[in-house]
């Protein structure tokens, strides 16, 4: 079969700004501290080889071409500007783009622009909101239609949130730089946290909503990215490891008419297994540190038992609640101890899981959690204890954020013999 | 860059985060001998504050800080940094990050955008 030429160049434009794009963006905004500017001039070269390469034919490196034809657009731009009024910083840009300099040209360990850009993005100077719509448009190169999108926000309103942020990296100072050594760790758990969030976004994410739903998978990519420039880090391969296994039970978590499923009742033969194996492989990067596991590495412990076990019964819930036990003992969050109070509940029986709740209600804390009516519930499902639970639904199906999560809280109600209290009785 | 670094008092702290602040003279000899000072003081307490406006034209001097509020400015520094993150480690080595708080913000000279 022969492909026209004109299809074969725009599939190897699109190629190469796939590839290159966030590296040429990234050296412009180091070398002109300019980012709108940066993210013009990419889109410019990439419009300009559609235009060309139909007729002059792939170039034998696109990148090259690219790059080439981005920092030529820089210079125009740059000059055109210096006629309106000249600025020491653009002057000095202008010298730098001349030379031509390769983009990483500064030498170090962390001699890499993309790393520089992703440490930008993440300044917890800046706004959490502003952090993500930023590394999602200038690290993942979403368009801020797909942001707004993604976040279910106008368009102007995503225009304005990455305006301000790249407002604030300009006036504040934020320097296109990575962290010194002493705060490296901290400045990457702040690039880690940026990228758990967009993933949770996506994950949440109900059906219908594919934007939301590109999110978890452009996440899994930001940590590719991660662990490529920071492979010493075990928490970036712990996060990546959590994501992916996460993630692969993805296409499970729903039936076919939307539903939510359960873990317990999910298709295992429906899980991903390449992600498992990718997850599992990430887990061993993280171990091969032989720091002692941190937060994203314990989660993903749990995670890899579960994806690992054949069926719920053969779930090590053993170690599941000591993964959970060191969990609490780095953050004494609420949510996980929710977490382990369900996990006491398989390890040792639902009535154990239940004793663990409330004594968790009596500590506080938890109080106006919407998980904890739910999560009683199942407990009470469990237990047998059928009238209880009924009403516990009752109160979980009010408490619900999400319709499929409503939807399936009242098929166990249905389960233990309850009445809907939204349907009408019959 | 020049940043102007308020420092304020912040009850929100432990008596060991106090107890681990370094000491003043240590912070002065460091941001001192990296060239990064420009000037600083102490200021006098909010009871010491005099407010000045002038409305309809008439010059209106109040005793007492333009706000009243649980916290005050206890001093000040201005700070030469290249970046946001070389004042950020000037003020994290400072005591009072350790038993007040530090506001730093960036110059905005006049002409510039």
């Amino acid at each position: 079969m022969t492909v026209p030429p004109h299809a074969r160049s725009s599939a190897a434009v699109a190629n190469a700004v796939a590839a290159e794009r966030l590296r040429i963006v990234a050296s412009l905004v180091r070398i002109t501290g300019d980012w709108e500017l940066a993210e013009d001039c990419v889109q410019d070269a990439a419009a300009r080889a559609l235009e060309r390469w139909p007729d002059d034919g792939v170039p034998a490196n696109p990148a090259a071409w690219l790059t080439t034809a981005a920092r030529r657009r820089a210079v125009d731009v740059l000059r055109r500007r210096q006629t309106e009024r000249e600025k020491l910083r653009e002057l000095h840009a202008l010298s730098e783009l001349e030379r031509d300099v390769t983009g990483d040209d500064v030498p170090g360990p962390y001699g890499d622009d993309r790393l520089r850009m992703l440490f930008a993005c993440c300044h917890p100077a800046l706004p959490m909101a502003g952090r993500v719509a930023l590394t999602l448009k200038s690290v993942a190169g979403l368009s801020t239609r797909e942001i707004a999108r993604a976040f279910l926000v106008s368009e102007a309103t995503m225009g304005q949130r990455l305006l301000r942020t790249r407002n604030k990296i300009a006036h504040a100072g934020i320097g296109f730089r990575v962290p010194e050594p002493h705060r490296l760790a901290e400045r990457t758990a702040s690039v880690l946290a940026v990228i758990y969030l967009v993933f949770n976004e996506g994950y949440a994410a109900t059906e219908g909503e594919r934007f939301r739903d590109d999110l978890a998978t452009e996440a899994i990519q930001l940590t590719a990215l991660v662990s490529e420039l920071l492979p010493g880090d075990d928490e970036v391969h712990g996060l990546r490891a959590l994501l992916l296994l996460q993630n692969s039970r993805r296409a499970a978590r729903t039936d076919a008419v939307g539903d939510l499923v359960t873990m317990e009742e999910q298709d295992r033969g429906r899980w991903d297994g390449a992600q498992i194996a990718a997850g599992l492989e990430s887990l061993a990067a993280a171990r091969a540190t032989g720091r002692p596991p941190g937060w994203y590495r314990l989660q993903a412990e749990i995670a890899a038992l579960h994806a690992t076990a054949a069926s719920p019964a053969d779930t090590d819930w053993v170690r599941i609640v000591m993964a959970y036990d060191a969990l609490l003992a780095l953050n004494p969050s609420p949510v996980v101890a929710l977490n382990r109070a369900i996990a006491v509940g398989f390890r040792a029986g639902p009535e154990a899981g239940l004793a663990e709740l409330s004594e968790l209600e009596t500590g506080g804390g938890l109080a106006d959690y919407p998980l904890v009516p739910a999560v009683r519930a199942d407990l009470l499902r469990r237990a047998g204890r059928y009238r209880e639970a009924a009403a516990a639904y009752v109160v979980a199906i009010d408490a619900a954020g999400t319709e499929p999560e409503r939807r399936l809280l009242r098929r166990r109600l249905r389960e233990v013999g309850g009445a809907d209290p939204a349907e009408p009785a019959r | 860059m020049k940043y102007l670094m308020f420092v304020t008092t912040d009850s929100d702290h432990t008596e060991s985060d106090a107890a681990a602040a370094p000491d003043i003279e240590e912070w002065a000899d460091y941001v001192q001998g990296r060239g990064s000072h420009v000037i600083g003081d102490r200021l006098r307490p909010a009871a010491d504050a005099t407010t000045v406006r002038v409305r309809g034209g008439e010059l209106l001097v109040t005793d007492g800080p333009f706000a009243e509020a649980g916290e005050w400015i206890a001093g000040f520094d201005v700070l030469e940094c290249a970046d946001l993150d070389e004042a950020i480690e000037v003020a994290s080595r400072h005591p009072m990050a350790y038993a007040g708080r530090l506001e730093l913000r960036p110059f905005w000279p006049l002409g510039d955008e």
